[in-house]
């Protein structure tokens, strides 16, 4: 359970984590600086457990990773978009940070207390289910492995 | 059924018929890092176990963002990269060679029909030369770089059927502007853009790496050009390999096809702060702006800086403007200074940079306060991508750039 930050679409990877802080890869050190311009509070109000809440085409543009990684730096979990761009969707699930397609997200108000079932896909807000698209079936082997690091261990030891 | 150009690049190299949708693990022809975003990957490679790179002569390294280093941590992380080149035998270009998309190509590194992988996203570029190239994440590049291959979904194509002569003064930029303002930012979302039809075989391999450059904007994963005659002149010289056919079959699958008359393509500019909210240049005429920057992996080439100078003409830049000019490689920064180009534009006004990315990113040089605008040659205008984020940033081409860098105002490039 954790609180819903809600965005609009086209949340570009500039405005998650900008250009002049990419010589940090600290997550929590990027976190300190996740949405800084755009949207000064969340560095500072962001807490283990939120749940990020946007439109259409979040991630776009860079394949920097520190973007995802701000987001898991600041304890963000899942991202919950109604789409996602590819190179962020790739980097979420290689950090950990599930990027879940909802197509519902305009019904989801800022602030609000999130639920994330995963196990049966939906999430739950103000006793409301909204169902997700299920993360594609090789994608769901790296996150079960842990992430793209300990599937790459496993492979390493084989 | 046939298959398109993307389909038989991955059945060529997983050894077997791959389609539109399939999850594939393919083998990479070439992995590149740089400055920003190898770090990362280098660390993970670590956190996976280390090793060596599964062949350092398929790594290609280089420094490109913030160059020469411009904070002690950028410089501890290209210490850290040529510690790491050297330990590997990768041959690192460092900082003397430029811009990671057009050193890549330039050096013969990427031929057609490779697949190769770049932790940035315009890794999309390398298309313009027939390849199947996309960007990727650090935790992806790191596992790259460890195994030498990744999964893939093989992506569906957009075909896109570009015909005509430009206008005077119209070219590459215009034409892909034009097709990000039509398909939006996430109109190509894990596809293909294949981009065929005369305007694309009379295109110079420049103008196709422009366009190439910039499929990433509508979200795609790849933007090819077949390969033909222009692409095996170009590589002569660069890298051995013999001319073949690569073309996507008569019968092929394709998610769409969208057809243009390039002739018909006005000028065009991105206004902030989406590479869709694309509008006639004409619409927005008169807007002043503080800085022209001409340069980064989407226009920073030589033939970019001749169409700038033919647009100045004998004029110099206005007095209310910066003018920032960066080839975007050592080899095109000695073609436009052996054409007498540098000298012309220092003497209009200009300041020209040494190859990187320069104000691309808002990484190390040409920060914009607020309230500024900038008229880029780049391929974004995200907000606060190039400083503050109460600046504004529109993109155009370098002939669009160049006459409103004279004017001090946005300006058709056919009115100077």
């Amino acid at each position: 359970m954790g609180r819903a930050w809600k965005f609009g679409d086209d949340i570009d990877t500039d405005a998650i984590i900008p250009g002049r802080f990419l010589t940090i890869y600290d997550p929590k050190e990027l976190a300190s600086h996740a949405f800084e311009g755009t949207r000064k509070e969340f560095a500072a109000e962001a807490k283990d457990g939120d749940v990020i809440v946007a439109g259409r085409n979040f991630g776009c543009g860079s394949s920097r990773e520190h973007a995802p990684l701000a987001l898991k730096g600041a304890g963000i979990g899942f991202v919950v978009a109604k789409s996602f761009a590819r190179i962020f969707y790739r980097n979420a699930i290689n950090t950990g940070v599930l990027p879940l397609v909802c197509p519902d997200t305009d019904k989801i108000a800022d602030g609000a207390e999130v639920f994330v079932n995963l196990k049966e896909a939906y999430i739950e807000v103000n006793k409301k289910q909204y169902p997700l698209e299920p993360i594609p079936v090789f994608m769901m082997r790296i996150v079960e492995a842990g992430g793209l690091v300990e599937y790459a261990k496993m492979r390493g030891n084989k | 059924m046939g298959l398109t150009i993307t389909e038989k690049i991955f059945s060529a190299h997983c050894k077997k018929e791959c389609r539109a949708g399939d999850v594939v693990m393919a083998p990479v022809d070439g992995a590149m890092i740089h400055d920003i975003t190898g770090p990362l990957a280098i660390n993970v490679m670590k956190e996976m176990g280390g090793g060596s790179v599964f062949d350092p002569k398929k790594v290609i390294m280089l420094f490109d963002h913030q160059i020469p280093a411009d904070s002690i941590s950028a410089a501890e992380n290209h210490v850290m990269m040529r510690t790491f080149a050297r330990e590997q035998g990768i041959y690192n270009y460092d900082i003397k060679e430029g811009v990671c998309h057009q050193v890549v190509p330039e050096k013969g590194r990427v031929k057609p029909g490779d697949i190769v992988v770049g932790s940035d996203s315009h890794t999309c570029a390398y298309g313009a030369l027939g390849a199947f190239s996309t960007g990727i994440g650090s935790t992806d590049m790191a596992y790259v770089l460890k195994f030498g291959e990744l999964y893939f979904r093989v992506p569906d194509t957009i075909q896109i059927n570009a015909n005509g002569k430009f206008q005077n003064r119209v070219g590459p930029k215009d034409l892909i502007l034009t097709l990000a303002g039509d398909i939006g930012a996430d109109g190509a979302t894990y596809r293909a853009l294949e981009f065929c039809g005369n305007a694309f075989s009379d295109m110079d391999i420049p103008g196709r790496m422009t366009c190439a450059n910039m499929a990433i904007e509508m979200g795609a994963k790849a933007g090819i050009v077949p390969p033909d005659e222009k692409t095996w002149e170009y590589l002569r010289g660069r890298t051995d390999c013999t001319p073949f056919s690569l073309a996507s079959d008569e019968d092929a699958v394709f998610f769409e096809k969208r057809n243009y008359d390039v002739s018909k393509i006005n000028p065009k500019i991105a206004v902030p702060h989406n590479v869709d909210n694309v509008v006639d240049v004409t619409e927005v005429a008169g807007k002043s702006i503080d800085q022209v920057f001409i340069g980064s992996c989407t226009n920073g080439r030589y033939e970019d800086f001749v169409e700038a100078a033919e647009v100045l003409g004998d004029n110099v830049f206005s007095e209310d403007v910066r003018v920032i000019m960066v080839p975007a490689s050592k080899a095109e920064y000695m073609k436009v200074l052996k054409a007498g180009l540098i000298e012309k534009f220092v003497e209009a006004g200009a300041l020209v940079e040494a190859p990187c990315c320069g104000p691309c990113m808002g990484g190390a040089f040409g920060i914009l306060a607020p309230g500024e605008v900038s008229l880029s040659t780049s391929n974004r205008n995200f907000r606060g991508r190039q400083g503050s984020t109460e600046s504004f940033v529109y993109l155009s081409s370098p002939a669009t750039a160049a006459a409103s860098a004279v004017t001090g105002v946005i300006t058709d490039p056919r009115r100077v």
